[in-house]
């Protein structure tokens, strides 16, 4: 098993590495959904199967899909202009890395053994209808804002609505007009 | 009825508050109500306190009226009180009954002015400080009245602020009289740094007891009392701002710069008079500063052509006369004299204020002329005013007064030749002067014609002052005509008694002789050369040293070229070149520094959102950094 | 099976946050901007994964549960905010954007 977390912890790093490093979009994408896929197999060798599988579906499936969603409806070139050129990453670099450093030092690298035996579905499920009720009532209410909030804001000013030749006597305010706000 | 005398400065002085507060929503009426009757009533109260005070006087001659310590600190403490005595009766009735006239006056006057009730607010105020400085018990207080009519004085010299040049006037007569006030703050340091008190009659008293006659604590005290008089009395060294100081309205002129205001220099060396007796060099350069002030003011005013600059530098000559009487012990006749020039100097600017009007703002007086068919009631006011001036005899009190001083300057203990005969060229000239300004303004051909008659308010205080022009004198007869003075028994209990050698009736009788004598010859030069022979007088004037001479009295003998010269262009070029001195460079420093800075935290904020996130992450690593390495 | 480290655990979750953190202050496309934040958001549900793994308690992955609902909401968000950028402004660079200036 932690040979297994070895190499996954590997692959996810390296397929995140690349992810901000291409300036293709889409192939940067793809390499989000490869770095999500080991992130999933890490948490199975944590002994979290039910979390691995909604990283998979979830993450891997719907949110990375929404993204190329994104990408497909805002026809972006695939090789995108914007070339960032190297003396950019100076100076993020020398931040991130005072900062990594810093973590490290705080976490320590002890081989402090974690609990083993999975927490499966079960367990997971008794939490989030037990105490976690609550929380679980405010994440759906965050999901339909969230559904709401981007319906609108996405929403582009719409085409005048149609004529119809057999209302043309009536008030413009008698028509119900949707959405097509600026 | 003594205890009315608060009301006295305090009713002018409410008067101000009220304009002041209800200034614009005042109808011209009203305004002219509350101002000139205020200042009525308050006349009404002094002439009720006088009539108290000499049917029955308060012991000691004196009253005394504590209102409130105004602070007490340092061992300072000075009140609010009023000292009422012979010469503040005097002092209170002029101010009072003259600044009520002229109120009357001005309402007619300044009927067309749009900052008409500003001009009561401002006035009212005038008279509340003067009455507060005559009447102040303690030399702070008198400061305090000081000041005021000092920044009066300004504000109304700069009345009409809209032309430059009234306010350029306004600010010479502040900066001028300011040298002189600084003198006399430094005097009131002086005196309670010695004698541990303000109030004036413990001050007289201390110095008398502590300071020997001729000291140099006394003669210092003294000379710097006499720095801020010489200022406010507009005396030589500091006289330049009194001619400017006509582009206020005449009534301004009238009640400020002839009857009260300029006086109080008088009314401050009287009142400390203890101080200049323990000086006498200090009290005979008041006498020779009052002496030559009033030969220069003589000769200047013969070559005014404006006819309020010639009543200017009549005043500042006439005040001479004061001074020359304070320096030569002769206190109570210098304050007779002050209540008769206050009579017929305030007619005099009133009825030249009639003539000014009528001709539509003309000031020149060659641009004048025939007018005394045309406006008899400012003609024989004029006459009247210009007769008292000359000291015509007998018939005006000038005569009274002005033979007073005449008589006392060589007959009293400190007299001296050379003063009297400087009293007597100047009363030469005098009626020189005055007798032109009567010619050429009434007589002759009419240059402008008239174009507004004065009504009843502007009459009236003419006809009152011209009254008290002929009779004012009546209450100080000399000797040699029955020796009726009752002003003199009454100001004795006030002012010390001036010592005389010489006062016998032959000398009083001669010295009125010749005193009358002067004023004729004078009046018969003028009509002579003004009258009879204008054009000869002409031809004369335009020959080239009559004529630099004539210029050179016009400018006030050069005072206003010098001070310029020494003073004004020196202070503003090291004001121009100091401009970019050592401390420069520190405080504009400062302003730099906030423009660099502002520069900086500007550039900052540039808008990319990378940059933010970036120093958002700094900030998260110093923070990671103290929660790590705690 | 011998279990993993947690502090190795917690080093990936840094180590994968730091990344993605890189990547937010370097690049400028706007689509891979909400890429790493979502980088990030996965690391920081991994450490707490490992920390709910620590104890052998759920409330780990209940954690790790809510973020995902945080972030699938974030991202549809997002992406409509993109869709109305690449509208207004013509292209999806985020230094196009600085009209806060000064």
């Amino acid at each position: 098993m932690t040979t297994l977390f070895y190499i996954a912890a590997a692959v996810a790093v390296l397929a995140t590495v690349l992810v901000i490093t291409r300036s293709n979009l889409v192939h940067a994408l793809l390499y989000l959904v490869v770095s999500l896929f080991a992130v999933a197999v890490v948490f199975y060798t944590l002994g979290a199967p039910f979390v691995a599988a909604l990283e998979v579906i979830v993450y891997a499936g719907a949110i990375m899909m929404l993204f190329v969603f994104a990408v497909m409806l805002l026809n972006v070139r695939a090789d995108s202009p914007l070339r960032v050129p190297p003396s950019a990453w100076i100076g993020p670099l020398v931040l991130v890395a005072v900062l990594l450093a810093e973590l490290i030092y705080g976490i320590g690298l002890s081989n402090h053994a974690l609990h083993s035996g999975e927490v499966g579905p079960q367990q997971v499920s008794e939490a989030l209808f037990g105490p976690y009720v609550l929380g679980v009532e405010l994440a759906s209410m965050l999901l339909l804002a969230a559904l709401i909030g981007a319906r609108h804001i996405a929403a582009q000013p719409e085409a005048p609505p149609f004529e119809d030749p057999q209302f043309s006597g009536e008030e413009p305010d008698a028509r119900v007009h949707e959405g097509g706000e600026a | 009825m003594l205890q009315l005398l608060w009301t006295v400065p305090a009713l002018p002085a409410a008067g101000f508050v009220v304009l002041a507060l209800l200034n614009r929503r005042l109808s011209r009426r009203a305004a002219a109500l509350i101002g000139a009757g205020f200042v009525g009533l308050s006349a009404v109260v002094a002439m009720l306190i006088a009539v108290s005070f000499i049917a029955s006087p308060p012991p000691g001659h004196a009253y005394h009226q504590v209102l409130w310590t105004w602070f007490d600190t340092g061992g300072l403490r000075p009140q609010i009180a009023f000292y009422l005595d012979a010469m503040s009766v005097i002092f209170i009735l002029v101010i009072t009954v003259v600044g009520f006239l002229i109120h009357l006056y001005s309402t007619e006057f300044m009927e067309r002015d749009e900052g008409f009730t500003r001009f009561f607010m401002y006035m009212n105020l005038f008279v509340a400080s003067m009455l507060v400085l005559v009447l102040a018990d303690n030399l702070l207080l008198l400061y305090l009245g000081w000041e005021g009519v000092g920044l009066c004085s300004y504000l109304l010299i700069a009345f009409w602020q809209k032309d430059v040049k009234n306010v350029y006037a306004g600010r010479k007569a502040f900066i001028i009289t300011r040298v002189g006030d600084t003198a006399l703050i430094v005097g009131l340091f002086l005196l309670f740094t010695q004698l541990h008190t303000l109030e004036i009659q413990p001050l007289m008293a201390g110095a008398a007891k502590n300071w020997a006659t001729g000291s140099g604590v006394a003669v210092a005290a003294a000379a710097l009392l006499l720095g801020g008089a010489v200022g406010k009395s507009a005396q030589l060294p500091l006289q330049t701002w009194l001619p400017d100081a006509m582009a206020g309205p005449t009534p301004v002129s009238a009640l400020i710069h002839a009857a009260t205001m300029v006086t109080a220099g008088v009314y401050l060396i009287a009142r400390t008079n203890v101080l200049f007796t323990l000086a006498p060099d200090v009290r005979l350069a008041v006498a020779i500063i009052g002496t030559v002030t009033l030969l220069y003011a003589c000769f200047s005013a013969l070559a005014q052509h404006d006819i309020k600059r010639v009543l200017a530098y009549s005043t500042m000559s006439q005040i001479g006369y004061m001074f020359l009487a304070l320096g030569v012990a002769g206190w109570s006749a210098a304050i007779f004299h002050f209540m008769t020039h206050a009579f017929f100097k305030a007619l005099l600017f009133l009825a030249a204020g009639v003539v000014i009007e009528a001709l539509g703002g003309e000031h020149d007086i060659f641009k004048m002329g025939g007018l005394r068919r045309k406006l008899p009631v400012a003609f024989w006011a004029f006459i009247i005013g210009a007769a008292s001036l000359s000291a015509l005899p007998l018939i005006t009190d000038g005569f009274y007064s002005k033979d007073l001083i005449i008589e006392t300057s060589l007959g009293a203990v400190d007299g001296n030749a050379w003063l009297w005969l400087g009293a007597l060229a100047g009363s030469l000239l005098t009626s020189i002067y005055a007798f032109r300004l009567v010619f050429v303004v009434f007589f002759g051909d009419q240059q402008t014609p008239v174009t507004l008659r004065p009504r009843w308010r502007m009459q009236l205080p003419l006809v009152v002052l011209s009254v008290l022009s002929v009779v004012g004198g009546l209450v100080w007869l000399p000797g040699w005509m029955g020796g009726f003075h009752p002003l003199e028994t009454f100001l004795d209990t006030a002012l010390p008694v001036t010592q005389t050698v010489a006062s016998s009736f032959a000398y009083t009788g001669v010295s009125a002789l010749l005193t009358s004598l002067v004023a004729v010859v004078g009046v018969a030069l003028a009509t002579v050369w003004l009258v009879e022979s204008r054009a000869a007088l002409k031809d004369f004037a335009a020959r080239p040293t009559p004529h630099a001479l004539q210029e050179f009295w016009l400018h006030g003998w050069g005072f206003d070229w010098l001070y310029e010269h020494v003073f004004v262009i020196p202070v503003k070029w090291f004001a121009r070149v100091s401009r970019n001195d050592l401390v420069e460079p520190a405080v504009s420093g400062i302003a730099w520094l906030n423009v660099q800075a502002w520069r900086a935290l500007s550039a900052s904020q540039n808008g990319l959102l990378r940059v933010y996130i970036g120093v958002a992450g700094v900030g998260l690593a110093i923070i990671v950094a103290f929660v790590v390495l705690r | 099976m011998a279990a993993v480290s947690l502090d190795h655990g917690l080093i990936l979750a840094a180590i994968l946050f730091v990344i993605g953190f890189v990547g937010l202050l370097t690049r400028r496309n706007l689509i891979v901007v909400l890429a790493c934040i979502e980088i990030m958001l996965n690391a920081a549900g991994l450490a707490f994964v490992v920390a709910g793994a620590r104890w052998g308690r759920a409330d780990g992955q209940v954690m790790f549960l809510f973020v995902l609902a945080m972030a699938a909401a974030e991202v549809a968000v997002g992406l409509a905010l993109a869709i109305r950028f690449r509208h207004s402004l013509g292209r999806l660079d985020v230094d196009d954007a600085d009209e806060m200036k000064g």
